[in-house]
């Protein structure tokens, strides 16, 4: 078993209404940074996992945001998965 | 008939439920979410407000994974009476009981204020005997309460009598202005295709006698014990 990293990025849907995102849109061009033409925010989650190989980690993080980590009602997901030093 | 107050970490509104269920004589036990329990046929399950799991993910997202949520999806399939008032609501949304999802409010504030109910569908125990000509005042209590769902969700709900309440002026016409957190089409509960679970972001425990400024609230145990016939 070797022990993986995944970046998992947890967006809202393109359509899904981010009031969230609009506040700091607006907080952005308050500052002055007036090219800011949209904000969306979103969630990113670290996870470390054993596993064999790397299409066993991203079949396991992708069973892991299907089910838990994004709500498929309002949320894409997207991750990323590397090899990295075993942790104790 | 009797009711089960479902505790998960960081529910706060079960000792009201509790209290509120006793005013309109429905005796109430409450249940820790690992406790292994079994509900009678005709058991009413309350699933209440709070910060279930502090709100963490999503909110909801990590209770409907708690142990007693098989047995409170048990007893919905087989057309037990189960009640998520806000968090619960919240939690049935998650678990797939019932379709869509609550967001932040539009507003991006806090709301803890009265609102006034419309009445929609009758086509449950729960609303059948509410009086659909009037509002009724019932108080929310939330962050994250804005109704959520696809095209497709939101039609099929409007039409199968599946919207329990809309958020309304005191006289009961539906409003922009009425909507506390910006919900699709003013709703403020659904049903599922049964009319057996119902999830409201409103807190009819808040309202439940004339000191806490009025008990509208209890229109809704009283409408369930009127449809399972049992006495007041």
């Amino acid at each position: 078993m070797a022990t993986y990293l995944a970046h998992v990025n947890v967006m809202l849907r393109p359509l899904i209404n981010d009031p969230q995102g609009l506040v700091v849109r607006d907080g952005l061009h308050s500052l002055g940074f007036e090219g800011v033409s949209a904000v969306r925010v979103g969630k990113r989650i670290d996870i470390t996992v054993a596993a064999a190989s790397v299409p066993e980690a991203e079949a396991a993080v992708r069973d892991m945001c299907a089910k838990l980590l994004a709500n498929p009602v309002i949320e894409d997901f997207e991750f990323e998965v590397t090899e990295v030093a075993a942790v104790d | 008939m009797r009711a089960t107050v479902v505790v998960f970490p960081g529910t706060w509104s079960d000792n009201d439920s509790v209290w509120a269920l006793a005013q309109c004589g429905i005796e109430a036990r409450k249940v820790w979410h690992r406790d292994e329990v079994s509900f009678a046929p005709d058991e009413l399950v309350v699933l209440p407000g709070g910060y279930s799991y502090g709100d963490y993910l999503r909110t909801g997202a990590i209770a409907r994974f708690s142990p007693i949520m098989e047995p409170v999806a048990r007893h919905a399939e087989a057309g037990g009476l189960v009640i998520g008032i806000c968090n619960g609501f919240q939690i049935l949304c998650e678990s797939g009981l019932l379709p869509g999802v609550l967001m932040r409010n539009g507003s991006l504030q806090f709301r803890c204020q009265d609102a006034y109910l419309a009445p929609v569908s009758q086509a449950s125990p729960f609303t059948a005997h509410l009086d659909t000509s009037r509002a009724y005042m019932i108080p929310v209590s939330h962050g994250d309460g804005r109704y959520v769902a696809d095209e497709s969700t939101i039609a099929m709900l409007e039409d199968t009598g599946r919207v329990a309440f809309r958020y309304a002026e005191p006289d009961g016409r539906v409003t922009p202005d009425a909507n506390p957190n910006g919900s699709v089409n003013n709703i403020a509960g659904i049903l599922n295709e049964r009319g057996n679970v119902l999830g409201m972001m409103p807190h009819p425990e808040r309202a439940c006698e004339p000191l806490l400024g009025g008990e509208d609230g209890n229109a809704i145990w009283r409408s369930v014990l009127e449809s399972v016939g049992a006495k007041v």
